[in-house]
């Protein structure tokens, strides 16, 4: 059987292919950049309906295979931006009708996991997903993934982007930082919150502008902002590990391309003799190969979603989604 | 002679002699508690928390039994190491009486212990971990709370719901069986210390119940 996946959520346009056995055959991305400031939601529409044909045809292509092969679509059903989700959903319900074939709406946070699952092999981890639109801690429970901690306000991949906006550096900011961070020395002491098991980046973020306004070294800061979100990320990360008592932690999202964070969770897995993963670059980030993957899961158990239920779900939660293709 | 009671995700509970008992020449058995640094942060990120939060615990313990609420006393506050020196409160925890407690006994604790926590609430206080592991029973009858590790000075709605939402799931996953009772119970101990605005909170927990989750969706972003 073989699934091709939309993710479509924020500045992403990815197509997946993938058969049952978990093999992707195919992986294609196309993201947006603004021109300048954050990412704006129609803009973001717009740069993936333009690209959506060649990207489509793309992935045809490497995986060698023609429309009629595919059984199955599965698209990013939420959470997400609004124009961007409608965009990917409007494409695989156009699919779906042209091939005939099912569709089935997939949670973008639980694609993340599910991905990481496969290609890392982590049975049953602690998740700790942290890009520019999430910041979760997640752990199987029940027949859910339930969220055992989450930020209050900004993702963590936000927080860092707007920082080195502020700083004047160029687009994607995380990376920048990082670089920046290697070079810092002093420590800036800056707001640290937790809050029982969730976290919180505003006010970190507020503290780091104005004390790069104020004229603190920007290495420092990009050093002090860094060690101070990780290790906040980290600790929830612990109490989660801790009270659930799993044996794997993984990392993933696009924040996890940050050495230091990979580094810090490594450590704390390690005092907690828990096995520590993180899937590869391409799948860590928004991929069309997650979606994939999850719809053929969720239609092999079961599934089975009408046209007329795939309209988009803004603010669709980890924990909403009832997981039939997991027993434990 | 020390005794591990507990590895916590952030502290160790070692139960010791202490050596610098309150008059010389006695021994006493006391409790230290000890944030244990954490090597994957920054040193001086790791020391500022493990202090701060050693003060506050110190401070949430002396305030509720200020305010009446049975908490270990506290002997030493070591901040440099982060260590507290605290009574060892003897009895056995809520989770042991309540397998072999039934009826009126059930009632009795349950409304016993709604009155405290409503005590510790109007003080300002929540707990944070209001597990049937951290209310003990003394030996004079006293029902004392411990661990305040995750508790916060918090007049909030949200954060008192929470408490009682703790509450109840403690008791409800475990004790299943005297659920009702010891949960009736607890609510109205609570409501009869706390006044007319417990309704309000109540009413919050049950609906914390439905979320599944802590936080109200509302105030949540997902982007």
């Amino acid at each position: 059987m073989l699934c091709l996946g939309i993710e479509g959520t924020a500045h992403t346009l990815g197509i997946g292919i993938i058969d049952s056995s978990g093999k992707i055959l195919a992986n294609v991305m196309r993201a947006y950049t603004p021109a300048r400031g954050g990412i704006h939601p129609r803009e973001a529409a717009r740069h993936h309906v333009k690209v959506a044909g060649e990207t489509l045809h793309q992935a045809l292509q490497s995986a060698g295979i023609t429309p009629e092969e595919i059984d199955l679509v599965a698209f990013s059903q939420g959470p997400g931006l609004g124009p961007v989700l409608r965009t990917a959903a409007t494409m695989a319900r156009a699919l779906s009708v042209w091939l005939n074939v099912p569709i089935v709406g997939v949670n973008h946070c639980i694609a993340h996991i599910e991905i990481g699952r496969l290609v890392t092999r982590a049975r049953d981890p602690v998740t700790l997903y942290v890009s520019g639109g999430n910041t979760q801690v997640i752990a199987f429970d029940a027949g859910r993934y339930r969220v055992f901690g989450e930020t209050l306000d900004i993702p963590i991949g936000n927080c860092l982007d707007v920082f080195a906006r502020e700083a004047g550096l160029a687009h994607p900011g995380g990376p920048r930082i990082e670089k920046l961070a290697k070079k810092g020395k002093r420590y800036v002491p800056l707001p640290y919150v937790v809050k029982g098991m969730d976290l919180s980046f505003s006010g970190l973020l507020t503290e780091a502008v104005r004390m790069l306004r104020q004229g603190v070294n920007l290495a420092d800061l990009a050093f002090s902002l860094q060690e101070t979100a990780f290790a906040a990320l980290v600790e929830v990360t612990e109490r989660a590990l801790a009270h659930t008592e799993k044996r794997e932690v993984m990392l993933t999202g696009g924040v996890a391309a940050n050495s230091r964070l990979r580094q810090m969770l490594k450590s704390m897995a390690r005092e907690h003799h828990a096995k520590f993963v993180v899937p590869p670059r391409e799948l860590c980030g928004d991929n069309g190969a997650m979606i994939a993957w999850t719809g053929l899961l969720m239609y092999k158990s079961g599934h089975r979603q009408k046209l007329q239920a795939t309209q988009v779900l803004q603010r669709w939660r980890t924990d909403e989604v009832d997981v039939k293709w997991r027993k434990s | 002679m020390e005794k591990i009671l507990k590895r916590g995700a952030e502290a160790v509970l070692i139960l010791a002699e202490w050596s610098r008992a309150l008059y010389s020449g006695v021994k006493k058995q006391v409790v230290l508690k000890e944030r244990v640094p954490k090597r994957y942060r920054l040193p001086a990120i790791d020391e500022q928390l493990r202090r701060s939060r050693t003060l506050l615990e110190a401070k949430l313990l002396l305030d509720a039994k200020r305010a009446g609420v049975p908490t270990p006393l506290v002997f030493e506050i070591d901040k440099e190491s982060a260590r507290l020196v605290l009574e060892y409160v003897r009895g056995p925890q809520l989770k042991h009486v309540l397998k072999k407690a039934k009826g009126s006994m059930v009632r009795k604790l349950g409304r016993k212990i709604g009155q405290l926590v409503a005590r510790l609430h109007r003080t300002g206080i929540v707990h944070g971990d209001l597990t049937t592991s951290n209310i003990i029973l003394r030996k004079d009858g006293e029902i004392c709370f411990v661990d305040f590790g995750l508790g916060e000075y918090d007049k909030s709605v949200e954060a008192r719901a929470v408490d009682l939402h703790l509450f109840r799931r403690a008791v409800q996953s475990v004790h299943f069986e005297i659920f009702d009772q010891l949960y009736s119970a607890f609510l109205e101990g609570y409501r009869e210390e706390f006044g007319a605005e417990a309704d309000q909170i109540i009413k919050r927990a049950d609906e914390i119940q439905k979320r599944g989750r802590y936080v109200k969706r509302e105030e949540r972003t997902w982007h």
